[in-house]
C-alpha cells in the first residue's frame, strides 16, 4: 500500500510550506488525483487520518478532486468511449489520455 | 482578509502549489535517467506479478547476451530475501539485490542507493526487477527508459483489465510461460490481446518461454534496438560535438 508513503510525503510538503509561512495549523488541502494516477483517494484519506496526529495538519481538511480518465485521438481529437480499443476508429492512431493522470497537491489554506 | 474565497477570514493563508504528490521521487528519477544518459546505459524497469517469472526471463535472457558480448547488470527488489539476485548472478548478471522490507514497490531514492553500490565498469544494460506486485511500481519513475511487463498465461486473460494502471504505462508486455498454453484450454491469446488493447495505447508483446525459448530472439532484438537508441542518444548529447 503505496499511499502511507505517498501521504507521508504529502504531510512532509505541508509541514515544510506551513513553516515557511509562519503558520501554526493547516485548515485545507486540496489534492487533484486522476482514475489512472494508481494513488487511490480513500486509501490516501485512510493514511492521512493514522499520520496526521501531531502535526500541523492534525485538524485539516483533506479535499480530493478525483478526476475520471478520458482519452482521446491525439490528431483528430475524437473522445475514445471508455472501456473500448484505445484507438483512434476514425483515423487508427493510438489513443491519449487527456485526464486521468494528475497527482497534484493543488491548494493550501493554513491559518497564521 | 482572504482574497481566494472571501471568507473574511484576516488570518488564513492561502497557498497555489501545484506540485505533484510524487515530486521528490520524480527528482530523484531525473537524476537517475541523467546518470544512465550520460553513460549510454539502458535501463528497463521490469514489473509483474509475483511468480510471473521476471527472473526466468532475466536467467534466459543473460544466457542469450553473454554471447553478444554485452554486459548487463541487474538490480532486484525484494521483500525478504536476495534469492533473486543470487539465481541472477548464477546466471551471469552483475546483479545486486534491493531488500525493501515491508515497501510494495521501489522507488527511485532506493534504486539511486542501489546505483551507488553496483560497480559500474560500462554496464550497457541494466534491469530492475521491481517487486512482485501489479499495483504499486506502476505509480513509481525509477529514470529507466522503458516499461516492460511480465504476464503469464496462468494469471488469467483479464488481468491487464484487472490493473490498467500498470498496463498503462508498459512498452512491452511479455506474455510468459506460453509453453503452458496446450493445458489451459480456457486461456486465450486473443483475449489477453484485445484485453491489452483496451488499456495499452500502442500494445506491444511478445510470447516468451524461457522453457523452450519461444519469443527469446524477438526479445532480444527489442533490447538490441531500445540500446542502440540509448547509445544514440549519448553521442548526441556529448559536449562539444559538432554537428554534421
Amino acid at each position: 500500500m503505496h499511499e502511507f508513503s505517498i501521504a507521508r510525503s504529502l504531510l512532509r510538503r505541508v509541514e515544510a510550506e506551513a513553516l515557511k509561512h509562519g503558520a501554526s495549523s493547516v485548515r485545507r488541502i486540496q489534492l487533484r488525483l486522476g482514475e489512472l494516477s494508481g494513488i487511490e483517494a480513500d486509501l490516501l484519506r485512510s493514511a492521512f487520518e493514522i499520520l496526521r496526529p501531531g502535526t500541523v495538519c492534525s485538524g485539516a481538511d483533506l479535499a480530493i478532486h478525483e478526476v475520471p480518465a478520458t482519452w482521446s485521438c491525439a490528431v483528430c481529437g475524437v473522445a475514445i468511449e471508455a472501456g473500448a480499443a484505445l484507438r483512434c476508429p476514425r483515423c487508427r492512431r493510438p489513443a491519449q489520455l487527456s485526464a486521468g493522470s494528475e497527482t497534484l497537491l493543488e491548494h493550501l489554506e493554513m491559518e497564521a | 482578509m482572504c482574497e481566494t474565497c472571501g471568507c473574511g477570514d484576516p488570518d488564513l493563508v492561502p497557498l497555489e502549489v501545484h506540485e505533484s504528490l510524487l515530486a521528490g521521487n520524480d527528482h530523484v528519477a531525473g537524476h537517475n535517467r541523467e546518470h544512465f544518459a550520460a553513460r549510454g546505459l539502458l535501463a528497463l524497469n521490469l514489473m509483474g506479478s509475483p511468480g510471473s517469472g521476471k527472473t526466468a526471463v532475466l536467467e534466459a535472457t543473460a544466457g542469450r547476451l553473454s554471447d553478444s558480448g554485452m554486459k548487463v547488470g541487474a538490480l532486484s527488489g525484494d521483500l525478504a530475501t536476495d534469492r533473486d539476485a543470487r539465481r541472477l548472478a548464477a546466471a551471469g548478471l552483475r546483479s545486486l539485490s534491493i531488500t525493501t522490507g515491508s515497501a510494495c514497490h521501489l522507488d527511485a531514492q532506493r534504486v539511486h542507493r542501489a546505483l551507488h553500490e553496483l560497480p559500474d565498469d560500462g554496464l550497457d544494460l541494466l534491469f530492475i526487477e521491481n517487486v512482485g506486485n501489479l499495483v504499486c511500481p506502476a505509480v513509481y519513475d525509477l529514470g529507466q527508459a522503458a516499461n516492460v511487463v511480465a504476464l503469464s498465461v496462468t494469471e488469467g486473460d483479464d488481468k491487464p483489465l484487472k490493473y490498467p494502471v500498470m498496463f498503462r504505462k508498459a512498452d512491452l508486455v511479455l506474455l510468459t510461460k506460453v509453453d503452458l498454453l496446450p493445458h489451459l484450454p480456457q486461456v486465450s491469446v486473443a483475449a489477453i490481446e484485445e484485453a491489452l488493447a483496451r488499456v495499452m495505447p500502442e500494445p506491444a508483446m511478445i510470447r516468451f518461454s524461457a522453457l523452450t525459448g519461444e519469443g527469446l530472439g524477438e526479445w532480444i532484438t527489442w533490447l538490441e534496438t531500445r540500446r542502440r537508441a540509448a547509445e544514440r542518444e549519448r553521442a548526441a548529447a556529448l559536449p562539444g560535438r559538432e554537428r554534421p
